[in-house]
């Protein structure tokens, strides 16, 4: 059984329920880590064509960043680093109940951008079938999951920074 | 003993913190390792598609900046659609467009046309002489010679003179230079009383409206040793010079079909053009405007619709030949180096817009190149805009320009291998290419985003006469085609569209459009100069 301390809550895990979520956590890394990469590798990678296909609430505050080149090279910035940072930081356990917060953010952000509501129609076709529920919410979702019940300073680098007493 | 089970212990819970803390490291080194490995795949393939196909090499820049070095004073002949947009690619646009671009831009954001007209270079030119036949327009090239707001700081100038007649323009010895932008039956007879004027000359594509008039003006252009350019301005298009490229290091290997079309689907496409409310017969010079048409008829509803429609009837131009088959086919003979074809025919008819009209709306030519064993189909439809892009179909790949696949953006391309190519075979067979995939893809600016929304502005985007790119940036092609013009001007050189490439679309066109009215095929005499 380990169990560590957080604010009030006593979180104890089964070598199951730890094995899980590590999985789950080094999974999700590495999805980031690749989208972040594959983005740092490809000179003509931008943000703009799936801003430009942006629909619903923030299909303004899209369009804005669209057509400033600096906003534009900012957002593309956020992304690329974003994502690997944070991919790396997930996989390795390093400081990542933050950056499951950070994750979070981000594809809670891309769903904003485009989500699949009754009635909104993208130009990009997509590579499933989806009705409000998409993949970046179930993603969104399952880093709150890795935000909630952290498993880095048992199996990961925060082990190194955390009290040993509570492992 | 107690002491070393204690320490054995004490390593025990060390090794096991150090196991699990680094635990996930070996996962983050599979992720390397895989990095690594497709990143040496790709790199590999993408090396041995290219090594014996591409040598890049950077984008043809415009001819070298000479705008400081003399001034030159333009007049413009025909302020009309067209005539406006060349006077703004010049650097002056009417108070009215400036006004109403700059709001547009502030409305929507990604509306860069007013930022692309301000950024366009100061050609050191003065607009002095505005000739047209209808007072409304002719009152707005005089207010566009003379509007504060201009690109890159260029001052504000004194207002142009208008001219009724254009051999009264002519005679103002101040103008170096005339745009000419009247309909198609006045081009020859303008340029060449222009070149015989001394002035050097910027025509407006189709060339002429007949045959003879285009030899004439060849014949006159060469006489007189004017600077002379045809408003072909996708001549400026970087899309073109990567494709002329292409195609010269042999990728698509022999080609013997060119497929090149136009589709539109609006009344605005097929010219149906709004009759202007101020257009009468105390505004509209009438007489002087049908005076080389070989019909003539007098003022009255049916003159006002010929006059703001003129591409409808063949007494003032050629229809879809000289209006969008000249853009095309100048397009793949600069890429191709065709020239003038050995035959021509083609078959039409006017099938959706019965609107008293007689140039077809629906029309077909075939031109052919014995000596090159190739055939060039050109397709136009002005009822369906199905973009079907043009084709440069070859045994090895096929280049596929504008439309649909317009390599995902605008005026892009792509190439695909063919799946029974030679050249390739043993690379598609090691799966290296795959015929599914475009081997190479062109899309400029592709980190740019442009507002181009209208179906008619997709559809100039599509065929890259409105935008082009030069180092990423976002220009407009007719700015560069009108400073190409400007600066052969001034160095004694010769523009992209000289007079030579000029005869090469007129006469091709022209040999189409008399197959359609002769109902026969057409022969190209080089030796004689004539069609038989």
């Amino acid at each position: 059984m380990k169990q560590f301390q957080k604010g009030s809550y006593n979180l104890d895990y089964s070598t199951y329920q730890l094995s899980g979520l590590v999985v789950l956590r080094v999974l999700i890394g590495w999805h980031f880590l690749y989208e972040g990469v594959a983005k740092l590798l490809n000179p003509y990678w931008s943000s703009a064509a799936y801003l430009l296909d942006s629909k619903w609430l923030l299909s303004g505050l899209a369009e804005t960043i669209v057509s400033d080149p600096v906003l534009l090279s900012i957002s593309d910035y956020v992304n690329m680093w974003g994502l690997t940072l944070v991919g790396a930081s997930l996989l390795l356990g390093l400081f990542s109940q933050y950056t499951a917060l950070i994750g979070m953010g981000f594809v809670i952000l891309y769903y904003l951008f485009a989500p699949p509501f009754l009635g909104l129609e993208f130009s990009k076709p997509g590579e499933g079938s989806y009705l409000i529920v998409n993949k970046n919410l179930i993603e969104a979702c399952a880093l709150w999951v890795i935000y909630s019940f952290p498993t880095s300073h048992i199996i990961g680098l925060d082990r190194f920074f955390s009290n040993p007493e509570s492992n | 003993m107690s002491d070393n089970t204690n320490q054995d212990n004490g390593t025990n819970t060390d090794r096991r913190e150090l196991l699990k803390g680094l635990a996930t490291v070996p996962v983050f080194g599979l992720f390397l390792v895989n990095l690594w490995r497709k990143m040496r795949r790709d790199a590999l393939k993408k090396s041995n598609l290219l090594a014996d196909l591409f040598q890049e090499k950077s984008p043809p820049t415009v001819v070298s900046d000479l705008s400081d070095s003399r001034h030159l004073n333009l007049g413009i002949i025909g302020y009309g659609g067209r005539g406006s947009h060349l006077v703004r690619g010049a650097g002056f646009a009417t108070k009215g467009w400036t006004d109403s671009a700059s709001e547009n831009a502030r409305k929507n954001k990604l509306d860069k046309g007013f930022e692309t007209f301000m950024q366009q270079e100061d050609l050191n030119v003065s607009l002095v002489g505005v000739c047209d036949l209808f007072d409304v327009r002719a009152d707005q090239g005089i207010n566009a010679s003379k509007n504060e707001v201009r690109p890159s700081g260029g001052k504000s100038l004194e207002s142009a003179t208008r001219y009724r007649y254009h051999e009264e323009l002519l005679k103002n010895d101040k103008i170096d230079a005339v745009i000419i932008a009247t309909p198609d039956h006045w081009h020859a007879q303008i340029a060449m009383d222009a070149a015989n004027a001394g002035k050097h000359v910027y025509c407006e594509k189709g060339l002429t409206r007949t045959f003879d008039e285009a030899i004439d003006l060849y014949d006159t252009v060469k006489r007189t040793g004017i600077t002379f350019q045809l408003g072909h301005q996708n001549r400026q298009v970087e899309a073109n010079e990567k494709a002329k490229q292409i195609i010269r290091q042999g990728l698509l290997g022999d080609i013997n079909l060119v497929e090149l079309a136009t589709n539109r689907n609006s009344p605005w496409g097929a010219w149906v053009w709004d009759i202007h409310p101020e257009g009468n017969s105390k505004t509209i010079d009438w007489d002087t405007f049908q005076k080389p048409a070989p019909n003539k008829i007098g003022f009255g509803e049916e003159a006002l619709k010929r006059f703001f429609r003129w591409r409808c009837w063949y007494d003032y131009g050629t229809g879809l030949s000289g209006d969008l088959l000249s853009h095309d086919f100048d397009a793949i003979n600069q890429i191709m180096g065709l020239g003038i074809p050995k035959y021509a025919s083609s078959s039409g008819g006017i099938y959706y817009y019965k609107d008293g009209r007689d140039v077809p709306d629906v029309w077909n030519a075939t031109f052919e190149y014995p000596e090159k064993d190739l055939t060039v189909l050109y397709s136009a439809t002005l009822s369906s805009n199905d973009p079907r892009g043009n084709r440069i179909m070859g045994h090895d790949a096929t280049m596929q320009m504008g439309g649909q696949s317009g390599g995902g953006s605008v005026h892009g391309f792509i190439v695909k291998a063919d799946p029974e190519s030679t050249r390739y075979k043993e690379r598609l067979e090691s799966g290296i290419i795959n015929s599914q995939y475009p081997i190479y893809s062109y899309s400029p600016g592709s980190k740019q985003i442009d507002g181009v929304t209208s179906a008619t502005s997709r559809y100039f985007a599509n065929k890259g006469l409105l935008y082009t790119y030069r180092e990423g940036k976002r220009v407009d092609p007719t700015h560069l085609h009108v400073k190409d013009w400007l600066d052969a001007i001034r160095s004694g050189g010769q523009p992209r569209c000289n007079i030579e490439v000029a005869l090469h679309e007129a006469v091709a066109c022209h040999m189409a459009t008399e197959s359609y009215l002769q109902g026969r095929k057409i022969e190209w005499d080089p030796k004689n100069r004539r069609l038989v």
